[in-house]
């Protein structure tokens, strides 16, 4: 059984977010954020506020479903340190409960007058509940009605107003002693016969207060008669049932909570209670049960808060008192979509449901595990979510491809066009530096980035003119349409295209192919000469490949290659050498081109089949 | 669809399997095994579903399943394989290759066998060593393959210390699952969209066939085949499409089924009806697609030569039954002619599912939002 605690303790944030079980409390409440979010817009008056409680109530259900497990594992705790932790988080997430619980009847179900108490009952035998226990030890003990507890029980019974029950335990005593068979039986007619209100019954209010005024007079002359004086425990149950504050005040420790009093005391003296009329009872009822021995817990002040309808205190409170945005985040947005918020702006721009979303989602990006989670409230804010998105998913720390997708994907679908960008960028370097060209291409295919394809394809060049062939042929060989991202690369796929096609023999097709490659300067200068090289064996063939017109436009483009040189001063040995082997190569080439030249125009110039 | 049953469990999930039944066992898929990604500490974990006699009216607890061990795992999750009935390899994201051996008489994992290094850019001798993530890792006792970020491709044996078989550099972008054709031919997706065939009888580095899709090549993250026909493959790629392929003919696949909307991370066919096809997604969805159709009864009566023998032509004819069903669904599927059956199988769209997993009538499938979803009844 969960233990009805009045107090919240701040906890540190370290302890708190990384715990296991309120992990679980943060996806689960994901997902039902979510859902809340997307209701229907158009939804309105009953069909919405019966959805809205639902949303609600599966909050608490989470809520609850954590207190239980962290419960067991406070019990199964091996040294006593942690098993308090986890006792007071316990209790933590209690308040909580009864906050929120308390928020729902009077905020969302707006429940009115008759109704009202009939919830708020709810609420104060949901969470006061040594009941249940002392009644099982009770009805388990042989004698239940000379069982010490047993006068306890049925008070506790009355406070809660669970009457049938309470006249269940009364026959057992009428049973046991005959004496007092007769006043137990009277007192059993009365509990039977008080009036209340039922889901189903269509009495009006007026009925109901009739009905009730005739109950409470018929008490109240039992009273007078002192019909219940021998049995100073039934004459203290009918004081009760007659609501008077006194015989209420005796049974504090039954009570536990001013709250419970509260709710007792309106059921036995104002049963149809207004919600407007609540905060008076519960100010007078705090002070009464507090008596001036003990100060208002932080836990009193936002319950009282809330009976006030004060939505903003209650938040603010629980700002202060608990350490994780979790449950005023949601609270928050839940009271927003009840559109109870509206009015109320902040000074510094956004409204207060964003505010506590954007802090909220910041926490969970904090996480290394939950920022997914993050992602999905940023998009809610309308303000300063998309920023705040775009500030934070850049700092993910990328460790795998894997996890990197997963954020380029959520940045894409939010047209984040800058942040794939950097991202794509980030990773193509680390992909280069490791030598992994092949994903460095598509790393930048995927974000659409030419200037860094053009730097792969710098780099498959380089290694080309360094080692005389290339590697990732797998790659370069099925580019695809991925080609055109940059000149460099189309480049660099139709060269291979030339490869191919010299090494299928279909010469005239990669002779213009290379002449193409040249003409329309796509071939980066650097290249041209190892170009011109390439194109020595096509000269050399027997056939002639390249006619007159193509020999021509060839030797332009040496013309060009040797005019651009500078002239040389002082070089070293090396570099001498290096010279040499140039001159030698375009020497070769003016012989091969020359040579070229004039079997094209003789071949050109004769005439056909001759 | 009914009774799929989730639990939350404060790990986002990277992979789930199921444990392989013994051969010819009646039982059902009983235990799992999950590995998780993301976090400061990421845990291997054996889950049990146990068994459940009466469901009785709260049947949602009953259905839980229930955690036996786990044991810690240094590095992100990347791959989980069973390699036999108690052990499990995995890949990391540091570039480890890991056996865990289960021991069911005290339900403990531990570390029977780990190939530290088995992926890394710069090699462990050089001053810029750094590892990399190893991205996935196929099992057929006693070989273990394994492929990785680097773009190698591993060959291992149980048992022994050293790796049978590296490959190099077989890649120059990232592979991303691997799967067996034959022994010992292995078949790879990489991140450019292409299929490679690795026959490990040959020397030498060079992929024995590669096929891709021509025009844009999207990255394929997962890969399949087929469990009876041998030359069909499915993969799943980047832009959640789903293609089969026949890797016996040319180059380009059989069919390309648009499927979902962000990255396809798995693919499985059904491994005891494989015309039942599941596939996962970054989109928060898990689809079932049903390609089984209706075969119509082909006339027994076979006229030959003017004579009909029902008797002799019965058999006949049932031989170009055989002949014909031997076909795959999938392969002559034509989506516009044939209608295949796809049903989405979670409840509600969730953050992206990256693993799934079929055996028998039993699903398990997990997601980043830290959910295990069980169901028992796929086929009902």
């Amino acid at each position: 059984m969960v233990p009805s605690c009045p107090f919240i303790y701040i906890i540190r944030k370290d302890v708190d977010v990384y715990s296991q079980i309120l992990r679980k409390l943060f996806n689960e409440s994901h997902g039902i954020f979510l859902g809340l979010q997307r209701i229907d817009e158009e939804l309105t008056g009953k069909s919405r506020k019966s959805q809205l409680v639902r949303v609600s109530k599966n909050y608490r259900s989470v809520i609850r479903a954590c207190m239980e497990e962290m419960h067991q594992v406070a019990i199964a705790a091996k040294d006593p340190a942690s098993g308090r932790q986890f006792s007071s988080q316990v209790s933590i997430l209690s308040a909580m409960e009864l906050i929120w619980n308390l928020c729902e009847i009077l905020f969302i179900e707006v429940a009115p007058a008759g109704h009202l108490l009939l919830h708020l009952l709810d609420w104060v035998r949901l969470h006061v509940c040594e009941v249940d226990s002392l009644s099982a030890d009770v009805l388990g003990s042989e004698n239940p009605s000379n069982h010490g507890s047993f006068w306890n029980l049925v008070t506790i019974l009355v406070l809660q107003g669970r009457l049938d029950e309470a006249r269940q335990m009364l026959s057992k005593e009428a049973d046991a002693s005959p004496a007092s068979a007769g006043i137990c039986r009277i007192m059993g007619d009365l509990m039977r016969t008080m009036p209340i209100l039922s889901p189903g019954n269509t009495q009006t209010l007026t009925e109901l207060e009739l009905k009730w005024q005739h109950w409470h007079e018929e008490c109240e002359r039992y009273l007078q008669d002192s019909t219940f004086a021998t049995n100073p425990h039934l004459e203290s149950l009918l004081k009760i049932m007659l609501g008077d504050e006194a015989a209420l005040l005796e049974q504090k420790e039954l009570l536990s909570n001013w709250y419970h009093f509260l709710v007792t005391r309106l059921l036995y003296s104002n049963p149809t209670v207004k919600p407007i009329d609540l905060h008076y009872y519960a100010q007078s009822s705090l002070d009464l049960f507090l008596g001036g021995e003990s100060s208002p817990e932080p836990l009193d002040n936002i319950l009282l808060a809330a009976f006030e309808f004060d939505i903003h205190q209650v938040i603010k409170e629980c700002s202060i008192a608990l350490s994780n945005w979790w449950f005023v985040a949601h609270l928050t947005d839940l009271l927003d979509h009840c559109k109870l918020l509206q009015s109320h702006n902040l000074y510094f721009g956004s409204n207060m449901r964003e505010f506590l979303l954007l802090e909220y989602a910041s926490g969970l990006f904090a996480h290394p595990s939950l920022w997914q989670l993050g992602v999905d409230y940023f998009d809610y804010c309308p303000k300063l979510g998309r920023v705040s998105l775009e500030l934070h998913i850049e700092r993910i720390p990328l460790n795998t491809e894997q996890k990197a997708l997963k954020v380029l994907r959520i940045c894409e679908q939010r047209q984040m066009t800058e942040q794939v960008r950097s991202i794509c960028k980030i990773l193509a370097m680390k992909a280069v530096r490791n030598n992994r060209l092949g994903s460095a291409l598509s790393w930048s295919i995927r974000a659409k980035d030419a200037a860094f394809a053009t730097l792969v394809s710098d780099r498959f060049l380089r290694d080309y003119c360094e080692r005389g062939c290339f590697s990732d042929l797998d790659l370069i060989d099925n580019l695809g349409p991925a080609m055109m991202l940059s000149d460099r690369l189309t480049f660099l796929g139709k060269y291979r295209e030339f490869h191919h096609m010299y090494g299928e023999k279909r010469f005239a097709d990669a002779a213009s192919l290379l002449l193409s490659l040249m003409t329309s300067r796509i071939a980066p200068r650097s290249f041209w000469m190892t170009l011109l090289t390439d194109a020595l064996p096509l000269l050399e063939q027997k056939q002639v490949i390249f006619s007159a017109e193509q020999t021509y436009e060839l030797m332009q483009c040496l013309e060009d290659l040797t005019s651009r040189r500078p002239v040389r001063g002082e070089s070293d040995i090396q570099q001498l050498q290096d010279e040499d082997i140039e001159t030698t190569k375009v020497e070769m080439l003016r012989l091969a081109l020359a040579r070229n030249l004039a079997r094209a125009i003789i071949r050109e110039g004769s005439l056909e089949g001759s | 669809m009914e009774e799929i049953y989730a639990k939350f469990v404060s790990q986002k999930i990277s992979k789930t399997r199921w444990r392989p039944l013994p051969p010819g066992s009646l039982q059902t898929a009983e235990t799992f095994a999950t590995g998780s990604w993301d976090n400061e500490e990421n845990y291997v974990s054996l889950w049990s579903i146990g068994d459940f006699g009466n469901l009785d009216s709260d049947g949602g607890f009953e259905g839980d399943h229930q955690l036996l061990c786990d044991i810690r795992h240094h590095g992100d999750v990347m791959d989980l394989q069973f390699f036999d009935q108690e052990r499990i390899v995995t890949a990391s994201s540091t570039g480890c290759v890991t056996v865990f051996l289960h021991h069911p008489n005290n339900q403990t994992l531990s570390v029977n066998q780990q190939w530290t290094t088995a992926h890394y850019h710069a090699g462990p001798g050089s001053p810029s060593y750094s590892s990399a993530p190893c991205t996935g890792v196929v099992c057929n006792n006693p070989e273990i393959v394994t492929v990785g970020e680097d773009g190698r491709i591993n060959l291992f044996r149980a048992d022994h210390k050293e790796a049978v078989r590296t490959i190099d550099n077989a890649d120059s972008s990232t592979l991303h699952s691997v799967t067996f054709l034959r022994t010992p031919e292995i078949l790879t997706v990489n991140s450019i969209g292409q299929l490679k065939i690795w026959d490990f009888r040959q020397q030498g580095n060079e992929p024995s066939q590669i096929l891709s899709l021509t025009g844009d090549r999207v990255p394929l993250h997962c890969v399949d085949r087929h469990p009876n026909q041998q030359h069909v493959v499915a993969t799943g790629g980047q832009d959640g499409m789903l293609s089969i392929w026949d890797v016996r003919q040319g180059t380009m696949p059989v069919s390309l089924l648009k499927a979902h909307e962000a990255e396809m991370w798995e693919v499985h066919f059904h491994p005891s009806n494989p015309d039942h096809l599941f596939t996962c997604s970054e989109d928060g969805s898990l689809w079932h697609w049903d390609a089984s159709t209706d075969v119509p009864e082909k006339s027994s009566l076979f006229h030959q030569g003017g004579r009909s023998s029902t008797f002799l032509s019965h058999s006949i004819s049932n031989q170009a039954n055989v002949h014909q069903s031997v076909i795959s669904s999938w392969l002559s599927t034509d989506p516009a002619k044939d209608r295949i059956e796809i049903t989405s199988l979670l409840p509600s769209r969730s953050l992206s599912v990256n693993s799934l997993d079929v055996l028998g009538p039993c699903l398990v499938c997990g997601t980043d939002a830290e959910a295990i979803y069980v169901t028992r009844h796929l086929f009902s």
